[in-house]
């Protein structure tokens, strides 16, 4: 069992936990991913670390709340625990010396974008960061991911706060301005990521996005996160989540990404009228 | 000398119309009248040719004796002195090769039913014995701490012997419940878990600490393991990689590897969706491609779970499929239809990505080719589509390549086995061992559970020599 240490609503269906895994905290690397069950009941889902504490051996996590599992999860507090917490798995992404670092985060990804930000900064990398959500009240970390970039533009789609627009609209901004982006990263839905891999096309400019499709082991054994890059199937637990962009067949991501539809739905539909909570 | 009986008992088993609906064991296990009756078939031959027969030299004539003699506390000893899980290997060992095939008797066509009477005492010890009292006597501690990679046949049966023998033995597990393949892969109807699980708890039992959600070479490399506690380390990660086709179409949805289909239904329950978290989609027309054990179990779940027609798409004949007899049996007699001399060419999608077909080309048996079976040839213009809205893709496994990756001093071969000496599992890195599928490539539980063994009589010599 793997206690969580600290509970924090980022915004009303947004939550981070610290949670204790002093080995995973221990080798956790900007990038990686863990896999969480919550109970003999829970499914295997992968959720990308957000941030580590090797003195404290606790690792960070932030979720949504979307259908029945992060609704469960969503349930714990501080002092609860969760039956399996699997990690680091993944590759870590490639932090290197670059020169200017464009990191784009949509929606809860700011949580994921936040070590790889810092990561690039401290290698010397002048880094700008973009984040957008849908409206003001999913805007969490501004201050953080504002300390960890040279320049911070935030967005929201309806204008509620800062920037009304999506966040392509800055990016190819950046793209075209006069200071030359060296390499961008995006992460968030798979359709924010490929909008931004499609609007750094035509720059030439390499753009890495971390995938999510759906994993049930995350160590290589059962092919159920395969998606298609450059021509060739790939395993995203082993092989990414990172892979380029401008090779990622989307199509194919977003399909298999809805594989479950119904019985999410079904799901969802049955745990809601079983825990009483939305009556 | 007495009149040899060749009457061999065979295994009762649930009706297959019963059991096509359910998760339950097919095969029910002897009765005590039948496993004396059969017992008392065994002729107690001098020679013990069916000792020789088995891959961990299980005392088999002895058991035999204990149980037509009514001793099961001594046939349990018999038993378990050198085969730690025998309910394990009682079910799913192929026996029809390797100790019944060596039975006197079956040179009569009548061997002694070894296998049903291994699961025969080990039920009955599960039954009625408590299990403290079948673990054998304390030793002494040796001082001396090993690692053991991976949770399967070959690591439970390294850990158990390294143990009984003193050491201070841990299991590193990747998953979240030990077993390996036991758990994630054999279904229910074949190996109940809760006999996994008694078994790995006896394992534990005898002092060995079993770490889960441990995935090594991530979380910790073998040098880590080395360099840090353990004086020698065990490689026992079995062949979990699973094979494509490599053909068109076949990241389709609807188009599962075994592995994942397995593991969702074994290992995350999904026949018990939405009680459990983790779904499945099974279809009403699933093609399991292969003819191996792996493909009769992909198929005989589909089934179970509520598909209308399931095929086994194998491409050479009934003759060459690399599954059990009794296996293969047993999935035709519940229904499933075999498409033999058959092999897939692409898969057809329908406009939201999901599988709605199998092209599929007649092949003909040609010259034996390096396996030894016949080379199946494609018979050109012969295509044909199959209606499918699952497919399951059984072509077999490769090692997990994460170790590899993360260890220096490994050789591994090109199809990603850990090189080791074939008798005592040596790797060429120092105090490394490997044994069972990571070596051989996919192979048996029963072969995996002999090199395991192997390997740690050879790893104990090594820790005893290091002190002299």
């Amino acid at each position: 069992m793997y206690k969580i240490l600290l509970r924090q609503d980022l915004v009303p269906n947004i939550h981070l936990f610290k949670i204790a895994a002093p080995a995973v905290a221990k080798k956790a690397q900007p990038g990686q991913f863990v896999i969480i069950r919550i109970d003999e009941r829970g499914e295997r889902f992968p959720l990308t670390i957000a941030d580590w504490d090797k003195a404290e051996g606790s690792i960070t996590i932030v979720f949504m709340e979307v259908g029945t599992t992060t609704h469960r999860l969503a349930l714990l507090k501080a002092g609860d625990s969760i039956a399996d917490f699997i990690g680091p798995l993944g590759l870590p992404t490639h932090i290197d010396k670059f020169g200017t670092v464009v990191c784009v985060a949509g929606g809860f990804a700011v949580a994921t974008i936040m070590p790889i930000a810092r990561a690039m900064r401290a290698k010397g990398n002048r880094v700008t960061s973009i984040m957008g959500a849908r409206n003001k009240s999913l805007i969490f970390w501004e201050k953080e991911l504002r300390r960890v970039s040279d320049q911070l533009i935030v967005t929201t789609d309806d204008g509620s706060y800062a920037r009304k627009g999506l966040v392509t609209e800055p990016l190819k901004e950046l793209l075209e301005g006069d200071g030359k982006v060296d390499r961008v990263i995006a992460i968030g839905p798979s359709i924010m990521m490929k909008f931004c891999s499609k609007t750094t096309e035509p720059f030439g400019v390499k753009t890495i996005v971390s995938l999510n499709p759906i994993m049930v082991d995350g160590t290589g054994m059962c092919g159920c996160c395969r998606v298609s890059v450059g021509g060739e199937t790939k395993f995203a637990c082993v092989d990414g989540p990172d892979f380029d962009g401008h090779q990622v067949d989307w199509d194919l991501l977003f399909a298999r990404q809805r594989i479950y539809l119904n019985e999410e739905k079904r799901s969802f539909e049955q745990w809601q009228s079983q825990s009483g909570l939305f009556e | 000398m007495p009149k040899l009986n060749l009457n061999r008992l065979p295994m009762p088993r649930q009706d297959p119309k019963a059991r096509v609906r359910n998760f339950n064991e097919v095969a029910l296990g002897y009765s005590a009248e039948q496993a004396q009756a059969e017992a008392s078939r065994c002729i107690q031959c001098p020679k013990r040719p069916c000792t020789e027969g088995c891959p961990v030299e299980v005392d088999i004539p002895g058991f035999i004796l204990a149980v037509r003699e009514g001793n099961m506390p001594e046939a349990v000893k018999r038993l378990k002195d050198k085969n730690s899980l025998p309910g394990i290997s009682g079910r799913v060992c192929p026996q029809e090769t390797q100790c019944e095939a060596a039975c006197t008797l079956a040179k009569k066509g009548a061997p002694i039913a070894i296998g049903r009477l291994e699961r025969y005492v080990a039920d009955w010890e599960r039954a009625n014995m408590q299990s403290a009292s079948s673990l054998p006597a304390q030793p002494a501690p040796s001082g001396k701490r090993v690692a053991v990679v991976g949770s399967g046949p070959a690591g439970l049966t390294a850990a158990a012997d390294l143990a009984k023998l003193g050491h201070s033995v841990t299991i590193f597990e990747a998953l979240h419940v030990a077993g390996g393949v036991l758990m994630y892969g054999i279904p229910e109807f074949r190996l109940p878990k809760d006999i996994v699980q008694a078994e790995v708890d006896y394992v534990a039992s005898l002092g060995v600490k079993v770490e889960l959600d441990s995935v090594i070479g991530k979380l910790v490399t073998i040098d880590e393991l080395l360099n840090n506690d353990y004086h020698a380390v065990f490689l026992g990660t079995g062949a979990g990689l699973p094979r494509f086709l490599n053909i068109p179409g076949e990241n389709l949805n609807g188009i599962y590897s075994a592995n994942e289909f397995l593991t969702r239904v074994n290992l995350m329950k999904a026949y018990r969706f939405p009680e459990y978290d983790t779904p499945v989609k099974v279809g009403r027309r699933v093609a399991v491609i292969g003819g191996g054990n792996v493909a009769m179990d992909s198929a005989r779940c589909a089934l179970r779970l509520g598909a209308e027609v399931v095929y086994i798409v194998y491409r050479r004949s009934e003759a060459e499929m690399p599954a059990r007899r009794e296996e293969a049996e047993n999935a035709m007699e519940e229904g499933i239809q075999f498409k033999l001399l058959t092999n897939p060419k692409r898969m057809l999608g329908n406009e939201q990505n999901w599988v709605v077909g199998m092209e599929c080309y007649k092949m003909e048996l040609g010259e034996p080719d390096e396996s030894g079976r016949s080379r199946p040839i494609t018979k050109a213009g012969s295509e044909f589509i199959i209606d499918v809205d699952v497919v399951i893709v059984a072509l077999g496994t490769r090692p997990n390549p994460l170790i590899a990756q993360t260890t220096e001093g490994l050789e591994i071969t090109r199809w990603g086995t850990v090189v080791a000496d074939e008798e005592m599992g040596k790797t060429v890195k120092d105090k490394v061992w490997a044994g069972g599928d990571i070596v051989t490539g996919a192979a048996t539980v029963i072969s995996a559970m002999g090199a395991g063994k192997r390997a740690a009589g050879d790893i104990d010599s090594y820790l005893r020599g290091q002190d002299t």
